[in-house]
């Protein structure tokens, strides 16, 4: 019985679920539909088997989960019947794919149809396998397709060789079996078995050189008499479209060409009198035509053609981009992309008909062109490209803005003549796109006005026009801002004017409007609001005579309820108010800023632990670190704080006079280090200076991060030491902890202890800790004078018989104590009480007589590079400390 | 080498979807879903090419219906492009004057159509004639 005869119920259901006027009543005739079958396929109904498989493909193309189906495509595939077996085949292709357990089960019945004596049923089976084969079938039924390729039947022959494909693309390893029946099918006459025979040696060329080289030497000769059979035959109705033979055989030989010439001299030689024949000959005026030149340039530069056959092939581009249809102006600037490695020259004749395709209104063509605009520019045309692409950035529409802007700039960055014209240029994108303009670039830019002294006050001018005219665009209005905060008197008093620049009369409250402005701006977001701040804050002192209505501006701001801009305005507004003498000097010009390390950043901007350090980093960049010296430890926290500010990556204000210090002493500290001594704030900084060569881990000592006890670890391990993060450490700085003078103190400590060292009290050495494996025993020393400091000696010693690696000793002490750890002597523990490690640690007990000393403390070591952990407590220290 | 072929009406829904790389059903859905917004808007005078996520969707437009091929980025546009006006031109022949009815109505036949065009993602056979003769041949069989 045919199950797809009129009147059958699957005509029914799709007629019923078409009459469905709602999704709600589609899904319940599905549902209803769904819950029959499943009821058939439980008693395990054969009569109609078929037709509810055909049932469930058709709700399977409506979206709906059909894999309760899957075992009937078994069962149909393995009955005997052909109309049953197709339909079976056709769900195992729709409702499974190669990563379903299930179809490990049809393998073998799948082997039985691809012996089947009847040819129909092995067509079926060979058309499944090629479609939805997996390498483990690929493996087992390879012996039969390669048989297959041996059939007389010319559907059967087709079919086993694109099966082919599929299982050499599976495994490649099987290439070498099919090398030679791929040969052997070149010699064909049929087209089918031709098209499947050219397209299974280009996949064999793709999966092993071994079968290139050999297909190279026995099918030059082949498809090369195949592409000129083809294109020389008359009209044949049969393959006819549009008036060429068969152009999809064509097309496929011409790609064969292409992976046997390609790096192959000889190969080409041959084959340069056929491809300029096809190129010469070629009708253009129709769609197929087109195609086949398009694939036979391709061939044309990717062999090793002759000169003459190249500048053939440009022409066929050019003529290509000149055409008014769509998809062949499109095609050829595809091929141009590749045509530009084999001949610049002869693409660069076509720049400006590329540039017009950059302007289509068509986003597929216009993606191309401009990937092909970007590839040439160079030195000699960047200045008309960029003018004609900036200009096209004003009309072209919005989604495409962030693609051109970002190869506009990378442009002006890569081939800029000079810095005016960078300037000018970048300002240009800035004002028409700011808002698309990535954060580097503008950082970029601040960095070349940075070092551009006699341009700052031309930019700055430049800026400020530009600012009047487009305040909505965000990186526009930061960069003003910036280099107005910064030279804000070359606004104000026309420094540096250039020849042809025109005259402009700024007044200071002018320039303070223009930055409040900015501040107050509804779409302006948090970074260009600090930004504003530090720049106000900065004119204060540019301009005294607008100090009074930049406080009131600053005051307003207090009231903020982003609380990054609240605390910058309370700790400006004590600038203002309270430092009049030390103001100058603190927002003084930025130092000039360092390209080439500004260039090292942002090639390792992509690094995790950027995000955190940015501030140190950046201060980094063109004079070494700021550090505060201990002079200044008054000012020193609001000047730690411009430094945070900087959130977002932005250069801001070091007063210079804190440098000398650090220029003095030359140290070199690593950045990270650096970030921590922004962080922990004076006293920490200079005890940093002092005791370098100790682990960065240390400038975390007085961070109070923890609730509950402060944790000091020493040791080497990195992970320990990783700053904290700029938000947390602007609020550390205001913390009371973090001025705590222990450090200074135990520096001092350090020269009193030669001349006081008579008078010590004495206390007995305790047992820490022990487990069996690890003994800790702490000495005690106090120091004349300094009764709640306490230096513990801390003695490690191994009782197991292995070497303990990797040994890092860590411990927690109660709020109202403070702990410093030194490095420890080593991070070896040799085994069997062989030697031992020590480690000072200097323990403040601020509750001295009050509270007893506790103190919870964690090692952590190797054993066989096998990680291991104790943990315990300490309560047994003696009385007294 | 094709990934997956689509026939899709104006409205969204799916006639016929083949797919010769294995995607999760969700993923499928979602495919189906994402190229029907590329083509479905585009202007009659753009190119029929649209690239669509790390490949490219070949579509044209017969009717309400929106043939797709997504095949790979360096393959031969305007060769696809042939090759779905064969496609159409078959199933016109097969059904003499198709409609979106018979695709609907006979489904399993266009995948049968289909299987005898194309197979394992690359093109099988380039004659009308033949695939139109093999068609009568296998229904001979039921």
């Amino acid at each position: 019985m045919n199950p797809f005869s009129s009147g059958t119920r699957l005509r029914d259901m799709i007629r019923a679920i078409r009459a469905c006027k709602t999704a709600a009543e589609e899904r319940a005739v599905v549902r209803k539909e769904c819950a029959a079958i499943r009821a058939a396929i439980s008693e395990n109904d054969q009569d109609y088997r078929h037709r509810n498989l055909a049932k469930l493909m058709f709700i399977h193309m409506l979206g709906y989960p059909t894999h309760f189906g899957q075992m009937e495509c078994l069962k149909l595939i393995a009955s005997a019947d052909f109309p049953e077996k197709r339909i079976g085949y056709l769900g195992l292709m729709l409702l499974l794919d190669e990563r379903q357990e299930v179809l490990m089960l049809v393998t073998n019945s799948l082997k039985q149809d691809l012996n089947h004596s009847n040819q129909f049923i092995v067509g079926l089976a060979l058309c499944a396998l090629g479609n939805i084969c997996s390498a483990e079938m690929a493996r087992d039924l390879a012996p039969e397709v390669e048989r297959l390729l041996q059939s007389r039947d010319p559907n059967i022959k087709k079919k086993a060789a694109l099966c082919s494909i599929r299982i050499i693309r599976k495994v490649p390893d099987l290439a070498e079996n099919f090398m030679g029946p791929a040969a052997g099918l070149l010699k064909e006459k049929h087209h089918g078995v031709l098209i499947a025979g050219v397209q299974l040696c280009t996949d064999l060329c793709k999966a092993s050189t071994e079968a290139l080289q050999y297909l190279r030497k026995n099918c030059t000769d082949g498809s090369i008499r195949i592409l000129r059979d083809v294109s020389n035959s008359p009209y044949a109705p049969e393959y006819d479209i549009s008036g060429i033979t068969d152009p999809f055989l064509h097309i496929r030989v011409l790609k064969l060409m292409r992976m046997l010439g390609q790096g192959d001299a000889d190969a080409s030689e041959y084959m340069n009198d056929i491809l300029a024949q096809v190129a010469t000959k070629t009708e253009s005026n129709k769609n197929a035509g087109n195609a086949i030149l398009y694939e036979c340039v391709e061939t044309i530069m990717g062999i090793e053609a002759t000169s003459g056959l190249r500048v053939l092939a440009i022409n066929i581009l050019g003529r290509f981009l000149s055409n008014r249809d769509n998809n062949i102006r499109y095609v050829a600037l595809n091929m141009l992309m590749k045509a530009f490695t084999v001949d610049p020259q002869a693409v660069q004749r076509h720049r400006s008909t590329i540039l017009e395709c950059v302007k289509d209104s068509d986003a597929s063509i216009r993606k191309r062109a401009l990937e092909l605009v970007y590839l040439l520019v160079n030195e000699t045309n960047v200045q008309p490209l960029t003018k004609e692409l900036i200009d096209y950035l004003e009309v072209s529409e919005q989604e495409f803005k962030e693609d051109l802007t970002a190869k506009i700039c990378s442009i002006i960055e890569k081939y800029s003549p000079d810095k005016l014209w960078y300037i000018d240029q970048m300002l240009k994108v800035l004002s028409e796109a700011g808002n698309y303009v990535k954060d580097d670039v503008w950082h970029a830019l601040i960095v070349v006005v940075s070092n551009a002294s006699d341009l700052q006050g031309y930019t700055v001018r430049s800026l400020y026009r530009a600012l009047q005219s487009s305040p909505e665009q965000e990186s526009l209005v930061r960069v003003a801002v910036w280099c107005i905060g910064e030279y804000g008197e070359m606004l104000v008093n026309n420094v540096g004017v250039l020849d042809g620049e025109g005259p402009i009369t700024v007044t200071e409250s002018d320039a303070v409007d223009v930055v409040e402005a900015a501040l107050r701006h509804h779409s302006s977001d948090i970074t260009t609001r600090a930004m504003s701040l530090i720049s106000l804050l900065k004119l204060s002192s540019r301009f005294p005579p607008t100090t009074e209505r930049i406080r009131e501006i600053i005051t307003h701001e207090k009231s903020s309820l982003l609380l990054e801009l609240q605390q910058r305005s309370i700790e400006f507004h004590a600038i203002i108010q309270k430092h009049q003498n030390i103001k100058s000097s603190l927002l003084e010009r930025m130092p000039v800023l360092d390209e080439s390390t500004y260039v090292r950043k942002k090639v390792g901007s992509s690094d995790a632990a950027f995000s955190a350090d940015k501030t140190g980093q950046r201060v980094s960049s063109g004079t070494p670190v700021s550090i505060p010296n201990g002079v200044a430890k008054q000012q020193a926290a609001p000047l730690v704080d411009l430094l945070d500010l900087s959130s977002d990556d932005v250069p801001v204000a070091s007063s210079s006079a804190t440098d000398f210090l650090n220029d003095l002493l030359g140290v070199d500290l690593p950045s990270q280090s650096s970030s921590g001594v922004v962080s922990t704030g004076t006293t920490d900084l200079l005890m940093d200076l002092l005791s370098i060569g100790t682990s960065p881990a240390q400038n975390d000592l007085l961070s109070p991060d923890n609730h509950t006890s402060s944790v000091a670890t020493s040791g080497k391990i990195p992970s320990v030491s990783s700053p904290p993060s700029v938000k947390g450490v602007a609020l550390e700085t205001k913390s009371p902890h973090a001025s705590g003078p222990s450090p200074v103190l135990d520096l001092l400590d350090g020269l009193s202890d030669m001349s006081f060292s008579a008078e010590n009290p004495t206390f007995p050495s305790i047992t820490a800790f022990q487990s069996n494996s690890l003994k800790i025993t702490f000495t005690f020393t106090k120091q004349p004078g300094k009764p709640q400091v306490t230096q513990i000696k801390a003695s490690f010693t191994n009782m197991s018989s292995n070497t303990y690696t990797d040994f890092l000793f860590q411990a927690a002490v109660p709020k109202f104590v403070q702990l410093h750890l030194d490095p420890a002597s080593s991070n070896i523990l040799p085994a069997s009480g062989n030697g031992s490690i020590t480690q000072t640690l200097s323990v403040t007990n601020t509750q001295l007589g009050q509270k007893a000393l506790a103190m919870r403390i964690r090692i952590a070591y190797k054993v066989n590079n096998q990680d291991m952990l104790e943990q315990g407590q300490v309560n047994n220290f003696p009385q007294g400390l | 080498m094709i990934r997956f072929i689509l026939l899709q009406n104006r409205q969204g829904k799916t006639r016929l979807a083949k797919y010769y790389v294995p995607l999760e059903e969700s993923e499928k859905h979602k495919v189906e879903y994402e190229v029907h917004r590329l083509v479905v808007n585009r202007d009659p005078k753009f190119t029929n090419f649209v690239e669509f996520r790390t490949h490219k969707v070949i579509y044209r437009r017969y009717a309400g219906l929106f043939f797709s091929l997504c095949v790979d980025i360096t393959d031969n546009e305007l060769a696809y492009l042939e090759c779905i006006h064969l496609f159409v031109e078959i199933l016109d022949h097969f059904f003499s004057n198709v409609c979106e009815l018979d695709l609907v109505f006979n489904f399993h036949k266009v995948y049968l159509i289909l299987d005898e065009f194309i197979l394992a993602g690359e093109l099988q056979e380039t004659s009308k004639r033949a695939i139109i003769e093999r068609m009568g041949e296998l229904e001979k069989q039921e």
